[in-house]
């Protein structure tokens, strides 16, 4: 087990919240067609409320902090923020669109000692990464700013977010990335907005190229291992719990909402009403998300990719229990290895059936069956 | 032997749990973890300390061990963490670290 590894069995032992994604603002100069928050401003925290959240946060023992948004850099105050979390001594993540980055704001993140900055890249076409932010020269810009964080001596990673538009594109980018220096990663996740608005779920990935997407080795590495088929689970599986969510990990919105991730709408507690480590401790939705174990999920737990499975317990949430399966890690989980979950086969086999016990609508007099 | 002053380099990333303390240097990401002593000595790393003053009136009272046995464990311990980067040793006291104490 890496030193890493470690660290999270400790902290998932004591119960410390060693992770945490803060959103300082939902504010963005880009209108992404894919994302799923809304971007006006109902009321973000103010520096002086930030500066004392993340006190609180060093207090509870966070050590790894991802500063996101929204565009962070919306904030005029967010190197201030930058500055106040190192003073904290907190491994500083910063999730940005680059688009406001130049030499001066990558330098001052060096100087600051920030750990990584992700930088989320569409295509390396300009006509299909501006068309996706809706931000014409956007691309241009981006690359930009890599090159100075890059030049700097800055971890840069990007992010390439893949959807029906940009499928085609992820050679493109990951050729983009060598050429920069940096690390490519890949993700064919959207999810529905935070309102629950499902409409942006026709941009995912149809079957067919999720497939490809997978064994890709330029976009996964080793297509072998990445696509094994799941080994069966054992009790440590079964035992387990899904994923860090509400067990050494939480997200924070710009106005003091806590929940499980930030992929994971489950309200459960407001910093600005309460300190932030009695959320942690006694919020009844983190007590009944940290309750949940692998052999509890109503589908999962008979599936074979239960101990393999990306399940995400926020999506199965969004789709009506976090204690169910999210069809689209259903689908994931297929497209790798080929073998259908337990949640596909269910549904198949209802759906073989169906129409043998399909029960028509009765017709009232003068209607015309078709 | 001159004494060692000791501080801590920046920029690196620390927490401290359950009494041990978890640091990380924000350059190579170097992980360490430090016993409840060397955790001590880590929080004396002022730059204006000695080294041996840390060790007598800090470890030794803290942890009720000998002064000699525990001088030859801090110089291990600040040879260690010198060669990752993460502290900063001279024969001379050394200004401020950047970022004040966890």
């Amino acid at each position: 087990m890496s030193l890493a590894a470690e660290i999270n069995q400790k902290a998932l032992e004591l119960g410390i919240p060693l992770s945490v994604h803060l959103d300082v603002t939902y504010r963005c100069n880009e209108r992404c067609v894919h994302c799923y928050l809304d971007h006006d401003d109902h009321g973000e925290m103010p520096t002086s409320e930030i500066k004392d959240l993340l006190t609180q946060l060093a207090e509870a023992g966070v050590f790894y902090l991802t500063l996101s948004g929204g565009e962070v850099l919306m904030r005029r105050d967010f190197f201030e923020i930058v500055e106040f979390a190192r003073s904290l001594l907190f491994d500083v993540k910063i999730k940005t669109n680059g688009v406001m980055i130049h030499q001066r704001e990558a330098q001052r993140f060096r100087d600051l000692g920030v750990q990584q900055v992700q930088i989320s890249v569409y295509s390396h076409r300009p006509e299909v990464h501006d068309a996706i932010t809706k931000l014409p020269g956007s691309l241009k810009r981006t690359i930009e700013a890599i090159r100075f964080l890059h030049s700097q001596g800055l971890k840069v990673t990007i992010a390439n977010v893949l959807m029906s538009a940009n499928v085609c594109d992820g050679a493109g980018v990951v050729a983009l990335a060598r050429e920069l220096g940096v690390v490519y990663t890949v993700d064919p996740t959207i999810t529905p907005k935070m309102d629950g608005d499902t409409s942006i779920l026709q941009l995912r990935i149809a079957a067919p190229e999720l497939q490809q997407v997978f064994h890709n080795r330029d976009l996964v590495g080793d297509v072998e291992e990445f696509c094994a088929p799941p080994p069966p689970p054992g009790d440590d599986i079964m035992l387990g719990y899904p994923c860090s969510a509400g067990h050494t990990f939480c997200y924070i919105s710009p106005y003091g909402d806590v929940f499980p991730c930030v992929q994971f709408p489950l309200p459960s507690g407001n910093v600005r009403r309460q300190r932030f480590l009695s959320i942690w401790r006694d919020s009844a939705q983190l007590k009944q998300v940290r309750s949940i174990r692998a052999k509890d999920l109503s589908t999962c737990s008979s599936c074979a990719h239960v101990g393999t499975c990306t399940r995400c317990p926020g999506l199965a949430y969004m789709e009506g229990s976090m204690l169910g399966p999210s069809t689209a890690d259903c689908q994931k989980s297929f497209q790798r290895t080929g073998i259908p979950t337990a949640n596909m086969l269910r549904h198949a086999s209802a759906t073989a059936l169906g129409p043998l016990i399909q029960i028509q609508p009765m017709l009232g007099a003068g209607a015309t069956a078709l | 032997m001159p004494d060692k002053y000791i501080a801590r380099n920046s920029p690196l990333a620390a927490r401290t749990l359950d009494g041990e303390m978890l640091i990380m240097s924000v350059v190579d990401s170097t992980f360490v973890t430090l016993s409840e002593v060397a955790t001590s000595i880590w929080e004396g790393a002022d730059g204006k300390t000695p080294l041996s003053q840390i060790v007598s009136q800090r470890i030794c009272p803290e942890f009720d061990v000998d002064l000699n046995a525990a001088q030859r464990d801090a110089e291990q311990f600040v040879d260690e963490l010198s060669r990752c980067g993460l502290l900063l040793v001279s024969e001379q006291p050394i200004d401020s670290p950047i970022y004040p104490e966890s």
